[in-house]
């Protein structure tokens, strides 16, 4: 499943934030073996946040099932993925796909911590 | 001073407690506490220290209250979002107790105002969520001499002690001599069970009420690491600590130090609760 989602005029949303349009593919452009089943988009989105709504996304998803993240606030590139190890979800891909993005390639897991 | 029958229905519950009486609950009226933010720990010592009957509460914090502020700190409401905290505080805890005069202070809280302003209180609260308060505020309690009754709070962990180097009990330096360097948690790490704060937010309210009434065995000397995951607490037993650099044999700090304040990853989403410890 295919699934673009653009968010906005949330908490934690950055006044500068503008919004890419929904990326219109199932298969990551940088990591290209791997099926895409739903993807995020945190653009405008800061920390906390963003760790929060891809963890929620994750909970929606099959067991297996790959989430990519897109987020532009550089910080939430590290944050997210480590606190996603965290909570033993599989990082599979973090990786800068233009001037202003990161993409977080994560599949869900059955393990969880806690 | 003679109770009125309000006071005395009011108060009747603790005045019966052996060691309180009425001379107890004058001390009450009479006592000055200053906290260190009305947050996660400052809202619900600062209830229960109202509701008690403590005659003048201060409260400092230089923030507004966010929406994310309301599943732990509750002193406000969500028709609070906006205005500053301690406007915020003072409002709810007037309309608890109005007999309590509440002292606000909304500017910023550094080196060169701290001790002026806690000179006017019998004993401090730490409820700050960064180190460079937490440092700050440890120091001018060193410094003016006031007890300071410390709680920590992080995820589902607490810590609680109470700081009387005046005394010959230790200071928060003796634990730990200067702020950590490096370690800025993750978005993960820097999470907050909201009743965890009040737990311990409500320790340092009881360990406030003891100091004042002079009852009770106080935290000095013990330092208390509580787990809310699994409810269980843990006293570690602290001397005073000889090569303390503020309150030891040979202190090489000798006036307040305004340490930079670390941005952590939050911070950039209003929230700094997560330099707590």
């Amino acid at each position: 499943m295919l699934e673009s989602e653009i968010e906005g005029g949330l908490v934690g949303e950055r006044k500068d934030s503008s919004h890419a349009p929904g990326f219109q593919v199932d298969r990551s452009p940088e990591f290209p073996s791997v099926h895409v089943d739903r993807e995020l988009n945190l653009k405008g989105k800061v920390c906390p946040y963003t760790f929060v709504e891809s963890m929620l996304a994750l909970e929606e998803m099959e067991i297996g099932e790959v989430l990519r993240v897109i987020v532009d606030y550089a910080p939430s590139a590290c944050d997210v993925p480590k606190s996603l190890t965290s909570e033993g979800y599989d990082i599979l891909e973090v990786s800068k796909i233009n001037e202003t993005d990161w993409a977080i390639i994560v599949r869900n897991t059955e393990f969880k911590e806690g | 001073m003679k109770f009125t029958e309000q006071q005395i229905q009011r108060y009747s519950r603790q005045i019966i407690l052996p060691g309180i009486g009425g001379k107890g609950q004058r001390k009450l009226a009479d006592a000055k506490v200053f906290i260190m933010g009305a947050g996660g720990l400052g809202s619900p010592a600062a209830l229960y220290l109202a509701a008690a009957g403590v005659g003048t509460i201060g409260l400092a914090d230089f923030d507004r209250v966010e929406l994310h502020n309301l599943q732990r700190q509750i002193l406000h409401r969500t028709c609070d979002v906006g205005l500053l905290k301690v406007e915020s505080g003072k409002r709810t805890l007037e309309s608890l107790n109005p007999e309590v005069k509440v002292e606000v202070h909304s500017e910023r809280i550094t080196s060169s105002n701290i001790r002026e302003i806690i000179r006017g209180y019998d004993l401090c609260l730490d409820g700050s969520d960064n180190f460079p308060t937490r440092f700050l505020l440890n120091d001018a309690c060193f410094f003016e001499k006031k007890t300071l009754i410390s709680g920590a709070i992080l995820r589902f962990h607490g810590q609680l002690s109470t700081f009387k180097p005046h005394a010959g009990g230790h200071c928060y330096r003796c634990l730990f001599p200067e702020p950590p360097q490096d370690h800025v948690p993750n978005c993960q790490e820097a999470g907050i069970l909201g009743a965890v704060a009040g737990i311990i937010g409500l320790f340092q309210a009881n360990e406030a009420l003891k100091e004042i009434l002079g009852i009770g065995k106080s935290m000095v000397g013990r330092f208390l690491q509580f787990d809310a995951s699994d409810l269980s607490f843990q006293e570690i037993k602290i001397q005073r600590n000889p090569n303390c650099p503020l309150c030891g044999e040979n202190p090489t700090i000798r006036e307040l130090i305004d340490y930079p304040h670390q941005p952590c990853r939050t911070e950039a989403a209003g929230d700094s609760q997560c330099c707590t410890w």
